[in-house]
């Protein structure tokens, strides 16, 4: 075990766990942060999509060791009050079915729209692709990110 | 009359037993309330217990138990509307909660067959609507004025000379009122909440991360279970070393049961790692088989005899005699994992005194049966929570994982939660079984005279829809039907059997309306007006709804006539009591095919909240494109040759079609929505792409046949 300090949704976090810990199980199981999902382990499904830095990447293949004092952003940190503009798209459009896959959808989507603020179609397939919903509401998410898009 | 002493304080259900004149007749498990003083400590004193699905706050707030488990379909939004259309509330007002398993007061508790709301409509509505005649009843009474001067919309009574109160003032006396023998349900045509786009009560919980599924689970003392299973199906545990599990930081415990090996620890990450320190030695009496093996058998049953036919009409050898034209095909599908995104888990605290378990299932009842059976305790000692799931698909109908976490926590006397990795959610699967068709058709003077169709699949039971079209529109029909034996284990996979039997199906009649020389759809409707005019046998399914929704997509997608350069494609299908007919769009780019719309004409009977109902039809599309496109699961040895997504293709958003999805306008009681819709796509699918291409395809995933969408 060792005692790591990482910073997340802007809050200084201290955590003693094994180095490897993918930071994904230091945010579900140490610091009661579930809201980033577990989907396969190996970065092919984006159901655990956080932000470090401000950039998309999968905390189930990001060791607590490597963050260093790069801050996190996790589903719970993406807006204050729900009021994101991807957030009220999701409701616009009511995009969920199952939901499980949507906090990494948005984490994706959010990092994606900052850096790219009018997208087309084909540039959200493109940024989109890491992130699998198994329920198929990809079209939902994608209209949700041109709306969202527009109203930012 | 017994009464049950139990958190809530007043329980009723309802069920139907007669009906009459314009009202129905109500029978009750058991009809009246212990006294609220009970256990006025219980609850908060300002929310009133109506009955078992709903109860009213002082506030004018109404929260509505969803009683059925919650897998994406939407149930825990429209099954609570059905109850406030009927009690007349606004439904903002509305509080939605999910329903422990309590088979006292609620019926079929289970997420699966597509009918919920179907089964549950009754019983939703008089939960409603016998709540708001104890309302106006109480209302009445306060008032001293007959009921009938009474009425009560969106949560207000009103009667005669202005008088007007609300739900939450009366609600204290309402509580109080006898259950009504009879009660008068509103007329659809009245419905003012059903039929309106409502949003996902889970929404902000969905959005904002907060803890809704079963793996968000956490208790305290809580131990995290990761299995070690047999590698192969076949293979039992022969013997295993823990030492190098043991040296895990984390790790408490490493317990055997059975062939199986769970490691404990105070983390997930810990017993993950601990389960892979594990070392075990397997062994093997049981054949262990191979997808070729699979491949080789099922083709030699495909043209074997069944014993007994499903269905017989007619005498197809004598129709093939006299047919100027047959057509035969062979359509192959492989097994498939069900991949829920959220992978199997389930929460369990056994102790002497009672069993909690918590977590995502789609068949809770049953589930409770099997733990019973598993500890030898009495149902009534077990307690079953529902957690939103994500995803069920069929998987969560069996309670394999319930069953580990019960006995691992009994075994290691303390809560645990199981949890699946990916690699064992796909590994240790209970999947859609592999299943071959061959279908033959004799058409003279481009009339269909015969068709006979056998299937063949793995643990399978009847592989065939023998009652489903074409039965009633072929004066020659046999189905025949065989089983293969497996140690796999098989289940059902979001609409069971007809999830690839439709494709095949469909795939085949547009072959044959080809042969025919006839329009794909024309082909169809002569033969529904044929079984119309003069039907062979029992015709099972709704000639009129089939052509309905047949007509319906075909107008709407404009069948027949579309832009340059766009290729459609047709299928229709009935399944879980409803009619879903799909045009597919395919372009051309760079000599690729690219599926760009799928267009559905769906009769599911009245539609409870289109905004919702829509999203299962567009998932139901994309889920059966995609797995008809890549969807590929193998065996060697009895093991599992793919077990993560690096290795098994899923759709992904580029490769989603559009889907514009039309409703039949109905007030007919609702029927399955969360199947139906995936049937017909793949054939869809796959007639526009050989419209496009010249290309059919006989095999699941279109991938084999070195088809690549662009």
């Amino acid at each position: 075990m060792a005692t790591f300090n990482i910073q997340v949704n802007g809050r200084q976090q201290q955590v003693d766990v094994d180095p490897d810990t993918p930071i994904l199980w230091v945010l579900r199981d140490h610091l009661q942060l579930v809201g980033t999902k577990y989907g396969c382990g190996i970065a092919q499904c984006g159901a655990c999509t956080i932000h470090l830095e401000g950039t998309a990447v999968r905390a189930c293949s990001l060791p607590v060791s490597s963050v260093g004092d790069k801050p996190i952003t996790t589903i719970e940190g993406l807006s204050e009050d729900a009021s994101h503009a991807l957030q009220e798209a999701w409701r616009e459009h009511d995009v969920p079915q199952c939901g499980y896959c949507q906090a990494g959808q948005l984490m994706s989507a959010a990092s994606f729209l900052k850096s790219n603020p009018n997208p087309t179609e084909a540039e959200i397939d493109a940024a989109m692709e890491g992130n699998l919903c198994r329920c198929g509401t990809y079209n939902r998410i994608k209209e949700a990110i041109l709306t969202a898009a527009q109203n930012s | 009359m017994t009464l049950i002493k139990t958190k809530h304080n007043r329980r009723s259900f309802l069920k139907v037993t007669a009906a009459s004149g314009g009202g129905l007749m109500l029978g009750f498990s058991w009809a009246m309330s212990c006294t609220p003083a009970d256990k006025v400590g219980e609850i908060p004193l300002e929310w009133f217990d109506i009955n078992a699905f709903l109860s009213i706050a002082q506030s004018g707030k109404v929260t509505i138990m969803s009683p059925n488990p919650e897998i994406g379909q939407n149930v825990k939004t429209s099954m609570p509307m059905v109850v406030a259309e009927e009690l007349d509330v606004k439904w903002e007002d509305v509080i939605v909660k999910q329903a422990p398993l309590n088979t006292d007061v609620f019926e079929r508790q289970v997420a699966g067959g597509s009918q919920s709301l179907r089964k549950g409509w009754q019983a939703l509505r008089m939960a409603g609507a016998t709540a708001k005649q104890m309302l106006i009843e109480a209302a009445a009474k306060k008032w001293n004025v007959d009921k009938s001067t009474c009425s009560a919309s969106l949560g207000v009574i009103a009667g005669e000379g202005g008088k007007s109160v609300t739900y939450g003032e009366i609600a204290s006396f309402a509580a109080e009122m006898q259950v009504p023998d009879e009660v008068k349900l509103k007329d659809p045509s009245e419905f003012t909440l059903i039929g309106t786009d409502r949003g996902n009560v889970d929404m902000e919980g969905i959005i904002t991360g907060k803890p809704l599924f079963g793996l968000d689970t956490y208790k305290d003392g809580m131990q995290f279970a990761v299995v070690l299973r047999p590698p192969a199906f076949g293979t039992k545990l022969k013997s295993y070393d823990d030492t190098g599990a043991k040296t895990v930081k984390g790790v408490n415990d490493v317990i055997r049961f059975g062939d199986k090996v769970a490691v404990l620890a105070n983390s997930t990450w810990a017993a993950m790692k601990g389960k892979k320190a594990l070392q075990a030695e397997w062994d093997n009496d049981e054949n262990l088989e191979s997808t070729n093996y699979h491949d080789r058998e099922l083709r030699k049953l495909l043209n074997t005899k069944a014993e007994e036919p499903k269905r017989k009409d007619g005498d197809v050898n004598k129709g093939f005699s006299q047919a100027d034209k047959i057509v035969e095909k062979v359509y192959e599908a492989p097994f498939l994992p069900h991949n829920c995104l959220e992978p199997m888990n389930f929460y369990a605290h056994v102790t002497p005194e009672k069993v909690d378990l918590l977590g995502p299932i789609q068949t809770p009842e049953r589930t409770r049966r099997q733990v019973a059976e598993l500890l030898g305790r009495d149902q009534s000692e077990i307690f079953i929570g529902m957690t939103r799931m994500g995803g069920g698909f069929g998987r969560r109908l069996y309670g394999d994982f319930v069953l580990e976490a019960a006995e691992i926590s009994k075994l290691a006397n303390s809560p645990v939660k199981v949890i699946f990795s990916r690699e064992d959610d796909m590994t240790a699967g209970t999947y859609r079984p592999a299943s071959k068709y061959k279908f033959k058709a004799g058409l003279k003077d481009g009339k269909m005279i015969a068709y006979h169709l056998v299937g063949a699949g793995v643990n399978m039971g009847n592989a065939t829809r023998e009652k489903n079209f074409p039965a009633g529109t072929v004066a020659n029909y046999l189905v025949e039907s065989h089983n293969l034996k497996s140690n796999i284990t098989t289940g059902a996979w979001r609409a069971p059997i007809t999830n690839f039997l439709a494709y095949a199906e469909q795939s085949f009649f547009d072959e044959l309306a080809e042969s025919a020389g006839a329009d794909p759809v024309q082909f169809r409707l002569d033969l529904f007006q044929q079984a119309k005019d003069n039907p062979v046998g029992t015709v099972d399914y709704d000639i009129d709804k089939f052509m309905g929704v047949i007509k319906l997509a075909a107008e709407k997608a404009n069948w027949g006539n579309p832009d340059a350069g766009i290729f459609q494609g047709f299928s229709a299908y009935y399944s879980h009591n409803t009619y879903v007919a799909e045009v597919a769009e395919v372009i051309m780019k760079k000599d690729t095919p690219v599926v760009t719309k799928v267009t559905c004409a769906v009769d599911c009977g009245i539609v409870i909240n289109p905004i919702a109902a829509k999203n299962q039809v567009e998932g139901g599309v994309v889920d059966g494109v995609g797995h008809a496109m890549y969807g590929d699961f193998s065996f060697y040895n009895g093991q599992p040759q793919q077990n993560n997504f690096h290795q098994y293709r899923m759709i992904r958003m580029k490769e989603a079609p559009k889907v514009e999805t039309h409703f039949v306008k109905s007030y007919n009681d609702p029927t399955g929505l969360g199947e139906p819709a995936l049937p017909p796509a793949g054939g869809a699918v796959a007639n526009a792409i050989y419209k496009a291409t010249g290309q059919r395809f006989y095999k699941q995933p279109f991938m084999k046949d070195q088809i690549v969408l662009g």
